[in-house]
């Protein structure tokens, strides 16, 4: 084991996979000599050369347009969306094409697409910069959606993003990028609609996704000071979602709380605590908790948008309110 | 101006008589498909969406003659034709029609639908011009892959104003990827007319824009879709990279099914039917000695016959049992 970042564990995932299977490429703005935007991929085009690398226009529709297109007729495209809130400019390619070419062929395509990108607020970018959108893509039949809380996670998803043979929404949180976390040495791959316990506890659940996961920990820590122990569970990958560890944990606790910084209304808090409902209603001591962002724009003042964050404290006071 | 592509574009192809009966052929295989698909809709046998492809048979039969099996086409909602002309099968598309099991998208897809992979054939798309950047990535894994593959994405004068049309158009330029871009220009968009959408005369003119070549070509003259596209797939096998060719043409039928055409005048669609493509071509291969009436008859009938004999296939095949919804989501 060896400590790295989770913007190096990203970067040594796409250099594996793309010394592994020459098929793979990675195309998107700024991903060559700049190192993308967030330096994710610093490196890689010495590595690999302009072929495999490819510095894109700033044409998020033809970015994922041209990546459906390479990857239905036998690459292994990673397209890189900067932000995920321009995803906006390329939703059909996304949800029309890449989603559901396979379905509307009888099964007879494959789109093994990997959609990078990173989204999250706290770094003063305002409301076209900040969103956490990851419920439009698990909205979707056809996709698969990723949100890596920490650098092991990072890599070993990302590898087995790669060989999925489906369109991945790969869903980096931009604060995560400087996170250092203790990374597996060798090859190693996290599997697909797998979670993971990050803590253990009996008193209560804590489902929380990407940066929330390190929140919710600070939170788990300081309310074990007054003995309550929390389960921490991060599902990793929304779709396919790993219910039944949700539902197992529950099922030992009796409370949960949902925890995701994307607004409340229409947010995955809401499918999770519907399936808590309807697989176990009857071991629920206290209705479902949702600690999420109010359902507003992210705003810039620094105090507005912290405001809007789930905060240790914030998740700490919703986890008391289902004691 | 676009560049007018001189020396590489201008010959006039020269066609055998087996390869201009072979497009003959295709050529009818696509009306009296069409025809035969109208002819089931308005009896109820067919529902959902049906663009007919009646008037245009030149464009994709012209192109699709200038490629390769392997090539890749994307295609658009009007897209029986084009795959048809890439050598789609009439029994699996009409069994597709009629939302049967034993359809190329096992009755999932539909008539905006329709792809074979084994031909290249890389989908009809219900989004207008959606397929422009999936046939530039194509041609991109193309490239990445060795292959010597061109990609020709087919789209309508409808699609030249919305952007994917330019984002790909981009892409292929400064990529140099081996696409031809192929313009159907049918005159309307639904109901409305070219010129009250676009302001350049030719969408072919927008070539010059991106820095290659764009053509004009009379998509009514299967010869010359078959010589400008020859062309075109030439120079991108090089290396030379895209083309846009824009076909003028028209459909002789309505935007779809039940379309009322309050938006053009009957004396327009009659000038039109005058210069059917499957006409002119029976006129020029009767000129160039490459087929004559006993020829173009035999193939008629054989087409009739074939098509006669998909339909049946159609109606014969089993509805997809109800747990297909949940099948081919994903990939194993």
């Amino acid at each position: 084991m060896a400590e790295k970042t989770y913007a190096q564990a990203i970067n040594e995932a796409i250099r594996e996979e793309m010394r592994r299977d020459p098929k793979v490429f990675l195309m998107g703005e700024d991903v060559g000599v700049f190192g993308g935007a967030f330096k994710v991929t610093v490196g890689i085009l010495d590595e690999f050369g302009p072929e495999r690398v490819r510095d894109t226009p700033i044409a998020e529709l033809g970015i994922i347009g041209l990546a459906t297109g390479a990857a239905l007729t036998g690459t292994r495209p990673i397209a890189e969306l900067m932000y995920i809130d321009f995803a906006t400019m390329a939703m059909d390619q996304i949800v029309q094409q890449a989603a559901k070419l396979r379905y509307m062929f009888g099964g007879k395509a494959r789109v093994p697409l990997v959609i990078r990108t990173q989204q999250g607020s706290g770094r003063g970018n305002a409301a076209q910069h900040s969103q956490s959108l990851e419920a439009w893509f698990f909205h979707i039949p056809g996709l698969y959606v990723a949100q890596p809380a920490t650098p092991a996670d990072a890599k070993g998803m990302l590898k087995t993003a790669v060989r999925n043979d489906n369109p991945v929404m790969f869903i980096e949180h931009k604060l995560l990028y400087p996170v250092k976390g203790e990374v597996p040495d060798g090859e190693y791959l996290t599997p697909l609609g797998k979670g993971d316990i990050k803590r253990p506890g009996k008193d209560v659940t804590v489902v929380a996704t990407s940066r929330m996961v390190h929140f919710a920990l600070q939170a788990a820590e300081a309310l074990a000071k007054d003995g309550i122990e929390c389960e921490v569970v991060d599902p990793r990958w929304l779709v396919p979602l790993d219910s039944d560890m949700i539902i197992e944990s529950v099922k030992k606790t009796h409370k949960c709380v949902v925890v995701h910084e994307a607004v409340e209304r229409g947010g995955i808090g809401g499918e999770i605590a519907t399936q808590i409902m309807e697989k176990a209603f009857g071991y629920l001591d206290a209705p479902v908790k949702r600690v999420t962002a109010p359902n507003a724009p992210i705003p810039f003042n620094e105090k507005l948008e912290a405001s809007m964050i789930p905060s240790p404290e914030r998740i700490a006071a919703g986890i008391r309110s289902v004691l | 101006m676009a560049e007018t592509m001189e020396g590489f574009l201008t010959a006039e192809a020269t066609l055998s008589a087996q390869k201009a009966q072979e497009m003959y052929r295709l050529m009818v295989r696509i009306r009296l498909f069409e025809e035969r698909a109208r002819d089931l809709y308005t009896r109820n046998v067919l529902r959902g969406a049906l663009h007919l492809y009646i008037g245009m048979e030149g464009v994709a039969v012209g192109a699709c003659s200038a490629l390769h099996e392997d090539d890749y086409i994307t295609s658009t909602h009007r897209g029986h034709g084009h795959c048809i002309a890439k050598g789609g099968q009439t029994e699996l598309m009409m069994a597709e029609l009629m939302g049967k099991s034993t359809g190329y998208c096992k009755g999932k897809g539909g008539s905006m639908h329709i792809a074979d992979m084994g031909r290249g054939i890389l989908g009809a798309n219900g989004v207008v011009c959606a397929s422009l950047p999936i046939a530039a990535g194509a041609a991109l894994s193309s490239r990445l892959l060795g292959l010597d593959r061109v990609a020709v994405s087919f789209f309508g004068d409808g699609g030249a104003n919305i952007g994917p049309f330019h984002e790909a158009m981009n892409f292929a330029a400064i990529w140099k990827l081996p696409v031809i871009f192929v313009c159907e220009n049918n005159l309307y968009a639904i109901s409305t007319k070219f010129e009250q959408s676009t302001a350049v005369p030719n969408v072919a003119d927008r070539a010059a824009a991106y820095n290659f070549p764009g053509v004009v070509a009379n998509g009514n003259d299967v010869v010359d879709m078959y010589s400008k596209v020859g062309g075109a797939v030439d120079r991108a096998r090089k290396g030379g990279g895209p083309t846009l060719i824009e076909a003028k043409t028209y459909r002789f039928e309505g935007h779809n099914m039940g379309d009322p055409q309050n938006y053009r005048s009957k004396d327009e669609v009659e000038k039109w039917r005058k210069i059917d493509p499957i006409l002119r071509f029976e006129d020029y291969m009767r000129a160039h000695e490459l087929g004559n009436d006993d020829a173009f008859q035999h193939i008629q009938a054989e087409i009739k016959d074939e098509i006669d004999r998909a339909v049946e296939f159609a109606r014969n095949s089993p509805e997809p049992s109800l747990d297909e919804v949940m099948t081919d989501i994903y990939a194993d």
